[in-house]
């Protein structure tokens, strides 16, 4: 490539960027999703400031039907339900997407590495891949989460280093596509280093797959943070949070059928997930074309 | 065939090897200093280490792990820390529970959600297909104790159909039993549907494109019979091997599932144990789970080997 064509090169990159947009802005399971995910990603940050009232603070109305002044009613302590289920996206938001992060960037760079250079640690890295496989995700993070001991920093890396393998085969399927292409060996050929062409040359032309993983990934890591905590082992009281809210109350579901303690934290888990999954089914779509 | 299922077979034992060392790693190493756990931060030095010593934990890591694993393949689970008894009277009974209530979420999501790919895959584009492929999506994407509480709300409080809990009384009925399982079962399917759908579909329309279907419609042979002998037989093959994987899923699933019923399987023993520190018991179940999914990867590949002529007489391998 001259330098004379550079800036043509630069304007059509731009170009394909805003035709990129422009096709999610028409997708509709894309614009769906992202409002969702807009919407708690607003309660999560602005967490207990703003809602109704105080989601921790204990109240005399306990088990209060949903009406009047709790919309949603109120939980055994006397909690108001509504404010909790608007604050309680806070823990799952922080944790979720580290924890996708740490998983998205150890597995591009194990994907890239083994794609680019095959041999022995791919081999290697596929059998570890198949055995870890064998095992649901929920169970290998019980397993590690009880040996390591239950933190919202354990969570996170947990999730992330159990995310790596399965990020990793992604993008070295995507890679082993690359690789034989002439921009490569041209790189090659100019005697560019390898880590240049894997992070420069290569890392630019999957990054459509990548992202497409990381907002699936992200659906995952939601999953597995809600499920780990109903169990017991993730976020912990007293937090507001979705599962916790679930776990603390639905032994009262077959006793007096207070189904408002549950089921709205049930509901709010599910828009957020699904919401999720919408925007990385938008994308899939433009982007994996 | 035979060479295919050798290979298939071969590669599980090397799995299941490498899934082993890896339960044996988290469960034996990573806790730390036995001893110390066991008799607190205040015992002295020298009762830590002699402790240690009668445990072994104090020998190297591979020797430990030789003697693990040569007690294993006797069927020597070992221990409970917790019960005090032997790990697996205590597991095949909650192993036998949990494949009631598998077997009984696989009877009923494998019909479904072939159904409901192909019939998406045929009216493909068109609103069916998109209610179906977005519902399914959606429903898998909701954590399946998530996707139980609704279910409860709806058929066990509001109508009152369904009990809120899985076991049935002690002797009762084969229908007693399952309507007891049922919510439960439901949950996990609606997580599994949406998956096996999507692939059901996918495999039809790719079935649809190829070259045979259209052969077969040019000579002259009707729709239904075009879609059972052609299409079908064709797009189901690969729904059988993701069927097989999702069993992976479907135990991580019970784990939660059987919590939120509180029903004795595997999964409830797995989350006592983690609960008390049980690696004894822990490491066992986790190995149990590792080793029912590769089971039912190889009985997948043998049905798909004997389904798939191209593997029966031999040609790919």
């Amino acid at each position: 490539m001259s330098a004379a064509t550079a800036p043509v090169q630069l304007s059509e990159s731009k170009l394909a960027r805003r035709e990129t947009w422009g096709q999610l802005g028409r997708s509709k399971t894309f614009v769906v999703g992202a409002v969702v995910v807009g919407f708690w990603i607003f309660w999560a940050i602005a967490g207990s400031h703003l809602t109704p009232q105080d989601p921790l603070a204990l109240g005399t109305h306990i088990l209060v039907r949903p009406g009047g002044a709790h919309w949603l009613g109120t939980d055994s302590l006397g909690r108001d339900v509504l404010s909790r289920v608007l604050a309680g996206a806070t823990g799952v938001m922080k944790i979720a997407p580290l924890a996708t992060l740490l998983g998205v960037a150890g597995g591009t760079v194990v994907g890239l590495v083994t794609g680019y250079f095959r041999g022995l640690v791919d081999e290697a890295l596929g059998r570890l891949i198949d055995a870890l496989l064998a095992l649901p995700l929920i169970v290998i993070a019980v397993t590690a989460l009880v040996a390591l001991g239950a933190s919202n920093g354990t969570l996170i890396v947990v999730i992330g280093v159990v995310f790596t393998p399965l990020v990793a085969r992604t993008v070295r399927a995507a890679v082993l596509a690359e690789r034989d292409l002439d921009y490569v060996s041209a790189a090659r050929l100019r005697g560019e280093r390898a880590p240049y062409i894997l992070f420069a040359e290569m890392l630019p032309n999957v990054m459509g797959p990548i992202i497409v993983e990381a907002t699936v990934r992200l659906g995952y890591a939601i999953f597995a943070v809600a499920g780990l905590t109903f169990l017991g082992f993730g976020i912990q009281p007293p937090s507001p949070d979705w599962s916790l809210q679930i776990s603390q109350n639905y032994a009262l579901l077959s006793g007096g059928s207070y189904w408002w303690t549950v089921l709205f934290p049930g509901l709010a888990i599910a828009t957020l997930v699904v919401g999720v999954n919408l925007i990385a089914d938008g994308l899939t779509q433009v982007l994996e074309r | 065939m035979a060479r295919f299922l050798l290979k298939r077979f071969g590669l599980a034992l090397i799995t299941l090897v490498l899934l082993s060392m890896i339960v044996f790693a988290a469960a034996q190493l990573l806790p730390g200093d036995v001893g110390r756990n066991i008799l607190g931060g205040f015992a002295d030095q020298r009762s830590v280490d002699l402790l240690n010593h009668q445990l072994g934990v104090d020998r190297p890591v591979y020797v430990q792990y030789g003697d693990w694993i040569s007690h294993l393949v006797r069927g020597d689970l070992g221990m409970s820390l917790e019960y005090k008894v032997s790990v697996s009277s205590l597991l095949g009974p909650s192993l036998l529970h949990s494949l009631k209530l598998a077997a009984l979420a696989f009877v009923l999501v494998v019909p479904l959600s072939i159904l409901g790919g192909v019939t998406a895959a045929l009216r493909q584009g068109r609103i069916t297909d998109r209610t179906i492929t977005v519902r399914g999506l959606s429903l898998t994407a909701v954590p399946e104790f998530v996707t139980a509480i609704v279910l409860i709300v709806i058929f066990g409080v509001a109508l009152g159909l369904l009990p809120t809990t899985a076991q049935a009384p002690p002797g009762a009925s084969f229908l007693t039993q399952i309507k007891f399982l049922l919510l439960p079962s439901l949950a996990l399917v609606a997580v599994l549907f949406g998956y096996i759908a999507r692939i059901a579909r996918a495999g039809v329309i790719e079935a649809l494109d190829a070259d045979y279907t259209r052969t077969a419609y040019l000579k002259g042979l009707d729709t239904k019979t075009v879609i059972r002998r052609h299409v079908l037989r064709n797009a189901l093959l690969p729904t059988i091997a993701v069927v097989a994987t999702q069993t992976g899923y479907l135990i991580g699933g019970l784990v939660v599932i059987e919590k939120l019923f509180n029903y004795p399987g595997i999964g409830q023993r797995i989350y006592v144990a983690a609960q008390n520190k049980d690696f004894t018991m822990l490491e066992s179940g986790v190995l149990v789970i590792g080793m029912v999914y590769l089971l039912a990867t190889l009985v997948a590949d043998t049905l798909y080997s004997l389904l798939n002529p191209r593997i029966r007489y031999g040609g790919v391998d």
